[in-house]
């Protein structure tokens, strides 16, 4: 019975999103508030209907309801309770369900935190919201129901994938659907704005604070699927260019791309029609990832084809969704002629580079993902796109955008001086000499690109401290006035620069992967391993049981300079009901490398495989998105996006002051 | 200072990586190390773009073999990755040939560069040949002049 009430919900929050995908539209284009306003409560009323038809479906994890085929198939009885409530979007349906929530989250928010949008683009914003709504929707109840019943019930259900169990990977979905289903505002407001044909510098203010929400969540999510494949996999791989993966990052490609591009909207009124466009690609690139994911493509072209329904429905919301964007955008764009002129030296300029390089990157990931699909539909060579293939293509383009990083924000607003730029930017040049001086003078000249590397982190590190340090005008005004300014900075500014150095940090941890040691022997109780002047005196094997897995955990002391400095217990757990292994690795860090160790396969002497690792600087990796996360959080803050700030300072000025 | 003592020891600790298995090892260092270079290029079929130098499938493990027995038989490195790619077809190169089917794949980011430099290009030199403000004629001035007095008054 309950069950059916979260069916019955999910059936009424589809027609609730067809309602308000017709019904605030014509009211904005007859200008009728009472029609407009019907957008803010459907939004408002599908949130409640799908969040009520998502507890309903955790209800029946949590109590192991063997009588609905979702639940059957994704749970069982003895599983611990985390994994009971994350299994809930660890299948198809459940993350589809899990998808069209985080919808209708972001529409309720904009309905109810939108009081300082004009009417009519709030009633069109929320329209377009409605649409998607219902192509997902019933993308759902016809080919993913998860409230389907199954008679007679089994005893017991089949359980989920061991690999799923982990805390890591339980939270990266909904990060990601953050990320992912967020930027559907940005492309609502986009496209609302082309139904208007009116896109201006409020528009961009009223947009940028979503792009950098769903950007951050999207930060995150990455992070936590490589983390988790970093700590899962046994040898600390944490990224492989898999079409899964590239579709996360496309995306965030593009999505970083708009962020940069709303400011010169916002402040300069200009690249108007290109940040609509690439508010557009970035959810149609979601919802290419979406494709991609869930529609079984990616196994084979061909498994697509035996079972299409699912495949085809997404094809063609997908075609619906961009294509008709981009029609709009066609027909649309070409009045909206923007206003600012600017000099190629200039922060616009800047602004620029970083769009052309992040959206050629994007259409590389793009290229290097589809591609093989592409070959494949034609009947052409079967082709593997791997990482050799992006370090040679993506990783090219990167170096110049960490270039542009540092000197960009040094330029000013429609003319700057590049020189003046780069003589500010003196102390970074130095520090990455440096680097790169030192780096080259102890590895011998051998992994020249990776200290390269290390000097480009610390190019764009230093440099963002640089720019910190002109603002405050750090040395050069007595050091209390540079205090006061830097307590008065925008919390935009320190957001910028924060989410620069995090990705300093990031190519710091990804360049120094080079430097990692690696021994991989078969050991017995009593022998050691040694690694980067660590000793793994390795004590045996106990086998250990576990909630639904019993554990072969391995007791390892680790000595330095005589002294034992920690014990590690890598483990593998077999699960019992899947007959599957997977691997638990032991990470010691302290954050500025790790010693990572694996258990392999054991011998019948009561010996095993030891993989251990010494990582420099690995944990930079994830340490420098959080960072950018932290820094988009930090600019999300700024009271200058808080609702209704501008409305109500504009009151008190008796004279209204130049435009900003 | 710490820190930077601890790289310096990595710097002068780093020594070649060593197998993947330990069983699967050659004798020969030199042999070895090719091998390892060349299996991390090489994709294990059944995994999720990961090469057979990292993965831990079966497969990955009996391709290793393969590989290193070409290797030990003293094939070069092409011969070896010909041995392969014979058999399990290009798929297995992670990094794919550059040939007429693979042109779009290898060229296309370069063009979508280009093009998109060009007209960023284009956009910039529109942007900037925009003439600032037309000065203001006899007439305008007059009228400006006239309306700063009436706002000192």
């Amino acid at each position: 019975m309950i069950v059916e009430l979260g069916h019955f919900a999910l059936i009424l929050a589809a027609c609730l999103a067809l309602l308000q995908s017709i019904v605030p539209l014509y009211g904005a284009s007859k200008n009728h508030a009472g029609l407009m306003a019907v957008g803010q409560s459907a939004a408002v009323a599908q949130f409640v209907l799908i969040a009520l038809a998502f507890a309903v479906l955790v209800n029946a994890y949590v109590t192991s309801d063997f009588s609905v085929v979702n639940v059957v198939e994704n749970n069982h009885s003895a599983k611990p309770m985390l994994y009971k409530i994350t299994g809930v979007w660890s299948n198809h349906e459940g993350s589809m369900l899990l998808w069209v929530l985080i919808l209708s989250l972001f529409g309720a928010a904009v309905a109810l935190a939108g009081d300082n949008l004009p009417p009519g683009l709030r009633a069109r914003v929320l329209a377009i919201q409605g649409m998607i709504g219902v192509g997902f929707l019933t993308f759902i109840l016809f080919t993913s129901n998860p409230f389907l019943r199954v008679s007679p019930a089994p005893l017991d259900g089949q359980g989920m994938n061991p690999v799923l169990q982990d805390p890591g990977l339980a939270f990266h979905p909904p990060f990601l659907y953050l990320g992912y289903v967020g930027f559907s505002v940005t492309f609502s407001f986009a496209v609302a704005a082309l139904i208007e044909g009116r896109v201006d510098a409020a528009w961009a203010r009223w947009v940028r604070p979503w792009a950098l929400a769903a950007w951050c969540a999207l930060t995150i999510g990455i992070a936590m699927g490589s983390w988790w494949a970093y700590y899962t996999l046994g040898w600390g791989g944490w990224w492989f260019w898999d079409p899964v993966e590239n579709a996360s990052f496309m995306p965030w490609l593009v999505g970083t791309a708009l962020l940069h591009s709303a400011i010169v909207v916002e402040k300069r009124d200009a690249l108007k029609s290109w940040t609509i466009l690439l508010a557009i690609i970035t959810f149609s690139l979601s919802l290419v990832g979406t494709f991609l994911v869930r529609s079984g493509v990616l196994t084979s072209v061909h498994a697509f084809a035996v079972d299409p329904a699912r495949g085809a429905f997404i094809l063609v919301l997908l075609v619906l969704a961009i294509g008709g964007s981009l029609t709009l955008y066609a027909v649309r764009a070409p009045s909206m002629a923007g206003g600012g002129i600017f000099a190629p030296i200039s922060r616009e300029g800047a602004l620029v580079l970083n769009n052309v390089l992040l959206t050629t990157a994007a259409a590389t990931v793009f290229l290097g993902t589809l591609y093989p699909l592409f070959l494949d539909v034609v009947n052409g060579p079967k082709v593997s796109v791997g990482f050799p293939f992006f370090n040679r293509t993506f990783v090219p383009l990167m170096i110049p955008v960490a270039l542009a990083v540092a000197a960009g924000p040094l330029l000013a607003w429609k003319r700057g001086d590049l020189r003046a730029a780069l003589q500010r930017l003196w102390f970074a040049f130095f520090a990455t000499l440096a680097v790169v001086l030192i780096g080259l003078y102890l590895a011998g000249f051998k992994p020249v690109l990776a200290i390269l590397g290390l000097g480009l982190a610390t190019w764009v590190g230093f440099g963002s401290l640089c720019e910190w340090a002109e603002r405050v005008k750090l040395f050069r005004i007595p050091f209390g006035e540079s205090w006061r300014r830097a307590i008065h900075l925008p919390r935009a500014s320190y957001g910028m620069t924060i989410a620069h150095i995090g990705f300093a940090v990031s190519i710091a941890g990804i360049a120094a992967s080079a430097f990692e040691t690696e021994r991989i022997e078969l050991v017995h109780p009593g022998e050691t391993l040694q690694v980067a002047g660590f000793n793994l005196l390795f004590k045996g094997t106990e086998k250990v049981p576990g909630p639904n897995y019993i554990a072969d955990r391995a007791t390892i002391e680790v000595r330095q300079n005589g002294a034992t400095i920690a014990v590690l217990h890598p483990e593998r757990r077999f699960f019992t009901l899947q007959q599957m292994t997977t691997g638990v690795t032991a990470i010691r860090s302290n954050f500025m490398a790790d010693l990572y160790v694996a258990l392999g396969d054991p011998d019948d002497k009561g010996g095993a495989t030891l993989r251990a690792y010494w990582k420099p600087l690995v944990p930079w990796i994830w340490i420098g998105a959080v960072f950018m996360a932290l820094g988009g959080l930090l600019s999300l803050s700024d009271r200058r996006w808080r609702v209704g700030v501008a409305a109500r300072r504009r009151v008190p000025a008796a004279h209204p002051a130049p435009g900003e | 200072m710490k820190h930077f003592l601890a790289f310096a020891l990595l710097f002068a600790t780093m020594m070649p990586a060593l197998a993947v298995e330990p069983a699967e090892r050659l004798a020969d260092p030199a042999q070895e190390q090719r091998a390892r270079a060349l299996s991390g290029e090489l994709r294990c079929l059944v995994c999720q773009n990961e090469s057979i130098d990292e993965s831990g499938a079966p497969l990955a493990h009996d391709l290793r073999v393969l590989l290193r027995e070409r290797i030990a038989q003293g094939d070069s490195d092409a011969q070896a990755v010909k041995f392969l790619t014979d058999r399990y077809g290009e798929f297995v190169l992670l990094r794919p040939r550059i040939e007429p089917a693979t042109y779009v794949l290898w060229f296309g980011p370069i063009a979508v560069l280009l093009i998109a430099g060009t007209g960023s290009a284009i956009y910039l030199r529109k942007r900037r040949l925009q003439p600032e403000a037309a000065p203001l004629s006899a007439d305008e001035q007059a009228r400006l002049d006239r309306l700063m007095k009436e706002g000192e008054g």
